[in-house]
């Protein structure tokens, strides 16, 4: 089965000066139209068994002498398609900077503390329900060399493969409330109506008492192309 | 209830730990690597070794680009493919360990699929400053015959299509095709709507 297309509406532009980098990496020159083959029809399977048994706990899973600083998160959310049918038994990979706004990256030169507990990398698998869930720790904003003052939101940095090379997908999760992002050019550089599905809820439901603050985040792939588009 | 596309989002700068860690040195096995197939796997091994050029013509150093290809029969490792178990298709290799900022690929060169294409393996490419993936192919310079009559590149202007073949090399290690990505300019590669 097909895979409908991306919807170009929801996706930002591959060029958007206001965030710099785009300028000289996006492609300029109009897409080739491509009808599916095998080729994109397919795509690699992960699952529970390519899992260690901590990669969907970013609180322990880097952890040397002790526990990671910062605000305990529970992060949870389904993964469907546009017909919201579950997305099942597809990797969602993730990785974020520590409570402090930095990454373990040894390109990441922030001047703030790195965490010897806390790794930032991450992975896990959807359920029957499409459902994925993991801990970690509140990710710090950070500066970048973007513009003058220029400071990324919180967020999570999404990988999520699906059931076909098309409906690969790498995104981030931000958090509800965030002053930088009407600030911030790779937030802003999203068409506007689609915004606030990168934006996760704080839900009491999914915060474990006395332990994790919890936050869903709904993740809507390509889906079949035999179903109608809903506007 | 509508459910829309979630936007993509640029990876980043600071992917590696996530999703290449082995390759980048972190303590943090990687789901897939620049070795798509070992020596176990049947096929004519080859490697794939390319750059990622900017606009201004400097190699990329936080590209990351993925692979997915068929074995050496044309089978992918897929639900109701004739899977090779052996053989997942799938490889991953950021452009920061290289000094040259290369990224290179240990696999087997895919077989013909069967369906009237050439010989091809599925790209993707992510990097800080792509808001959104991009989708290319490889084909080979020795299937001359084959991409003759393979209806994706008849899809591609004549003029654009030699961006996407991979030139053959034969060095002393062994199998070289080389393919590099322009993400812009005279020789900006061909990406698809996919
Ligand atoms: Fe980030």
């Amino acid at each position: 089965m097909s895979t409908s297309p991306r919807d170009w509406s929801s996706h930002p532009p591959y060029v958007y000066p206001d965030y710099k980098s785009t300028v000289l990496r996006g492609p300029t020159r109009p897409l080739i139209p491509l009808k599916h083959t095998l080729s994109e029809r397919t795509g690699p399977v992960y699952g529970h068994d390519s899992l260690g048994a901590l990669d969907n706990d970013l609180t322990r899973n880097g952890r040397r002498n002790g526990e990671p600083l910062g605000e305990r998160i529970v992060v949870t959310g389904r993964v469907t398609d546009e017909a919201g049918r579950p997305v099942r038994n597809t990797l969602v990979e993730v990785w974020q900077a520590n409570a402090a706004g930095r990454y373990v990256h040894k390109v990441d030169q922030h001047d703030a503390p790195l965490d010897p507990n806390f790794l930032g990398g991450g992975r896990c698998v959807t359920d029957d329900e499409g459902r994925y869930r993991f801990y970690s720790i509140k990710p710090g904003a950070y500066p970048w060399g973007n513009h003058h003052n220029a400071w990324r939101p919180n967020h999570i940095h999404f990988s999520l493969l699906g059931p076909s090379i098309a409906t690969r997908l790498v995104t981030q999760m931000y958090f509800p409330g965030d002053p930088l992002l009407d600030l911030d050019p790779i937030f802003q550089g999203t068409p506007e109506a689609a915004r606030s599905r990168l934006i996760s809820k704080f839900s009491i439901d999914v915060t474990e008492p006395s332990f994790a603050l919890g936050y869903v985040f709904d993740i809507v792939l390509r889906g079949a192309s035999a179903t109608p588009m809903e506007v | 209830m509508a459910f829309r596309q979630t936007p993509s989002q640029t990876v980043g700068p600071y992917f590696a730990y996530g999703l290449t860690p082995q390759q980048y040195g972190y303590d943090f096995a990687s789901i897939a690597t620049p070795v798509v197939a070992d020596e176990t796997v049947s096929g004519q091994r080859i490697r794939i070794v390319g750059r990622v050029f900017d606009g201004a013509g400097a190699p990329v150093n936080d590209a990351m680009i993925e692979i997915w290809q068929a074995d050496g029969q044309g089978r992918y490792a897929a639900p109701g493919g004739a899977s090779n178990a052996a053989f997942r298709g799938f490889g991953r290799c950021g452009t920061g360990t290289d000094p040259q900022n290369r990224y290179f690929f240990d696999t087997v060169k895919p077989g013909a699929v069967g369906d009237g294409q050439a010989p091809h393996v599925a790209v993707t490419v992510f990097m800080r400053g792509l808001l959104t993936h991009a989708y290319t192919r490889i084909y080979f310079s020795d299937e001359a015959e084959a991409n003759a009559g393979d209806p994706v590149l008849a899809s591609v202007p004549a003029e654009r299509r030699d961006t996407l073949i991979a030139k053959r090399e034969e060095g002393d290690s062994g199998i070289v095709y080389r393919f590099d990505i322009h993400m812009q300019g005279e020789r900006e590669t061909v990406f698809f709507d996919v």
